[in-house]
């Protein structure tokens, strides 16, 4: 402020070191300001919810409603504890089913991806749009209206309330079916399909050990997208399960916080167990996010 | 196009070279397509189709009691016809739940795509600093389950533990109550638009990507400042992405169910029925009335196709006109 009262005393004295160096007019220097600091404003707001739990997670009961929010407690250590002996270290057991659904659940659902995906890609058969337009229009029916029936024909075959009532809906994704498919064509020249054939391989063995390697990257994020939608999924389990030692973590915290808004000595459970949910998928995120193509994402991949 | 690929997959047409085992690697792969999309297509049948033929069928029945509802054979399934339809068309809390949707939507859509627009653009313009960080912490809400995130922000407007409630006390400011009546939906739709900013930033961001330097360079050379190219020449080029996820985020909306669930505990503002699938919820769940809340789940997943279709068409239209141009 005070160089601003004194007019051209120093003209670049308000300035940063490294932008006096810059001989560009000062219009685009300017721009380039806005740029990065709406792009900061939007980090800040994107993070703001997880600082707060990291920090929230921190403080004991006492302290939550007595200190100013982002302001670190003392009771971490205790939190952990706490939640570890809540019934019988149950929250322990909802991650385990978490990744118990999320891994399987992903690991078979790519599987079906590639292949279905690698099918539309390469064969011209009768019938091959009608399977894809029908498969796509899967993905416009809003889940509780599967989820509804889906429940009542699985009570029906005895099947509501187990694991398999969770992992079995979610194997078939109808993203995972069309991004695999524009991975497929991208990825698998049609010559190369065709000289195994000469070479005398079987269709299956083409796939596999030609066209599957070839379509890993793809499928990478396939099994990422699945892995991340089964993991946050809340709906489904919610529907199916009624004995918590199955729920996943998303389903398992909702019951916390249904309690918690009775006894709010629970508050600090749900968001230690909050905080803890949080991390396996943005360590997850971060450790793979180099390797995400992002060009598969928007399902623009350039051939 | 199509015809060259056809011709590559089925083996040869008219090649000099014979291969011995042609006729069965040929059937072979006429049946191989089918063998393929066996898996996906038993399971579409089982948890896709079944489920919503299931649906549509219960949707025409209803439980007719006699007598007192006692004993056995007292609780009969009939056919009800459209009873239940006219039923759920008639229902003032579906259309009241519908209405809250469409106001929501209204907020989340714009905001949302509209943010994601922004930092699109934001990271594709030259000369910007801390890119990759900021792209990153904008894209991590995507990793956090929609039920841990309502969990977070529902936290956060509770005032006895907000950071927000603290700064407005110390400012001497007033203290809206964010679960209810009206701020009840900013409160829910910042919920939303925290959570997909980044997903569709991304789609946008790719896309900005893919258009050709020379474009710009052209653009250049022509005079054009960095907001002329922003505003004629990147958002025109995106529009393809933009359709993409405004189709998207549209169908999200519709479907809106976890967030309010979540900030149900949290407040008494969120009725069970707030929005359409949480009636068709409790109807199914709560009141036991399946078959009431079978016809619901109908009429919501017609206006959902009707709508996507209706949407995909004009879009087409507009594709078509331009093209024609």
């Amino acid at each position: 402020m005070s160089s601003l009262a004194v007019p051209q005393a120093e003209p670049r004295a308000g300035s940063t070191p490294g932008a006096a160096q810059d001989s560009r007019p000062p219009l685009r220097r300017r721009i380039a300001l806005v740029p990065t600091v709406t792009l900061l404003l939007g980090a800040l707001y994107c993070l703001l919810p997880v600082a707060w739990v990291v920090i929230a997670a921190t403080k004991s009961g006492r302290e939550l409603f007595s200190t100013f929010t982002f302001l670190p407690g003392t009771g971490f250590a205790a939190n952990i504890r706490d939640l570890t002996a809540y019934r019988d270290g149950v929250y322990w057991q909802w991650m385990a089913n978490s990744a118990l659904y999320a891994g399987l659940g992903a690991l078979l659902s790519t599987c079906v991806s590639a292949v279905s995906g690698y099918a539309l890609a390469i064969y011209r058969f009768r019938g091959r749009e009608t399977i894809f337009n029908v498969l796509l229009a899967g993905v416009l029916m809003p889940p509780v209206i599967l989820a509804v029936p889906q429940y009542l024909l699985l009570a029906k075959a005895d099947l509501t309330d187990s694991y398999l009532s969770v992992l079995l809906p979610q194997i078939l994704f109808p993203y995972g079916v069309y991004l695999a498919r524009i991975y497929a064509a991208a990825a698998v020249p049609t010559d190369v399909v065709e000289a195994g054939r000469m070479d005398g391989a079987g269709e299956w063995r083409i796939f596999t050990r030609i066209a599957l390697p070839m379509m890993i990257p793809g499928m990478v994020t396939v099994f990422l997208f699945q892995f991340v939608a089964i993991w946050n999924n809340f709906l489904l389990p919610y529907i199916m399960l009624s004995d918590d030692e199955r729920f996943p973590i998303t389903l398992g915290l909702f019951t916390l916080l249904e309690q918690g808004a009775n006894t709010p000595a629970l508050y600090t459970l749900v968001i230690t167990g909050a905080f803890l949910a949080v991390l396996p998928l943005v360590a997850l995120f971060l450790v793979i996010q180099r390797f995400w193509s992002l060009d598969l994402l928007s399902g623009a991949v350039k051939s | 196009m199509k015809s060259t690929a056809r011709r590559q997959s089925y083996g040869v047409r008219g090649a000099p070279y014979d291969h011995p085992s042609r006729t069965t690697t040929l059937e072979r792969a006429r049946s191989a397509p089918y063998f393929f999309l066996l898996p996906a297509t038993l399971l579409f049948a089982l948890f896709f189709a079944l489920p919503i033929g299931y649906a549509v069928w219960l949707s025409f029945r209803k439980v007719k009691v006699s007598g007192l509802g006692l004993g056995s054979g007292a609780r009969r399934e009939v056919w009800a016809g459209l009873e239940n339809y006219t039923d759920a068309l008639s229902d003032s809390e579906l259309l009241h739940g519908a209405l809250r949707v469409l106001g929501y939507g209204c907020i989340v859509v714009p905001v949302m795509l509209g943010l994601a627009l922004l930092f699109a653009l934001m990271l594709d313009s030259e000369k910007v600093r801390l890119a990759p960080v900021t792209r990153l912490a904008i894209f991590l809400p995507y990793a956090i389950p929609g039920v841990v995130a309502a969990l977070l922000w529902g936290f956060l407007y509770l005032p006895d533990v907000s950071p927000f409630y603290y700064v407005l006390d110390r400012l001497g400011m007033p203290q809206p109550d964010l679960l209810d009546g009206g701020p009840l939906y900013l409160a829910l739709s910042n919920i939303a638009v925290w959570g997909g900013t980044g997903f569709n930033m991304i789609v946008i961001y790719t896309s900005l990507q893919a258009i050709p330097a020379e474009v710009y360079e052209a653009a250049k050379l022509d005079g054009a400042t960095p907001t002329q190219i922003a505003l004629r020449i990147k958002i025109p080029m995106v529009a393809p992405s933009l359709v993409l996820t405004f189709f998207f985020s549209i169908i999200a909306t519709l479907q809106v169910y976890n967030e309010p669930t979540t900030l149900k505990p949290l407040t008494n503002s969120v009725s069970t029925t707030w929005s359409p699938l949480m009636k068709v919820y409790r109807d199914a769940f709560g009141e036991g009335d399946i078959h009431g809340a079978a016809a619901q789940a109908v009429i919501i997943a017609f206006a959902t196709l009707l709508l996507s279709f209706g949407f995909l068409r004009a879009v087409n239209r507009r594709q078509k006109q331009e093209a024609a141009r």
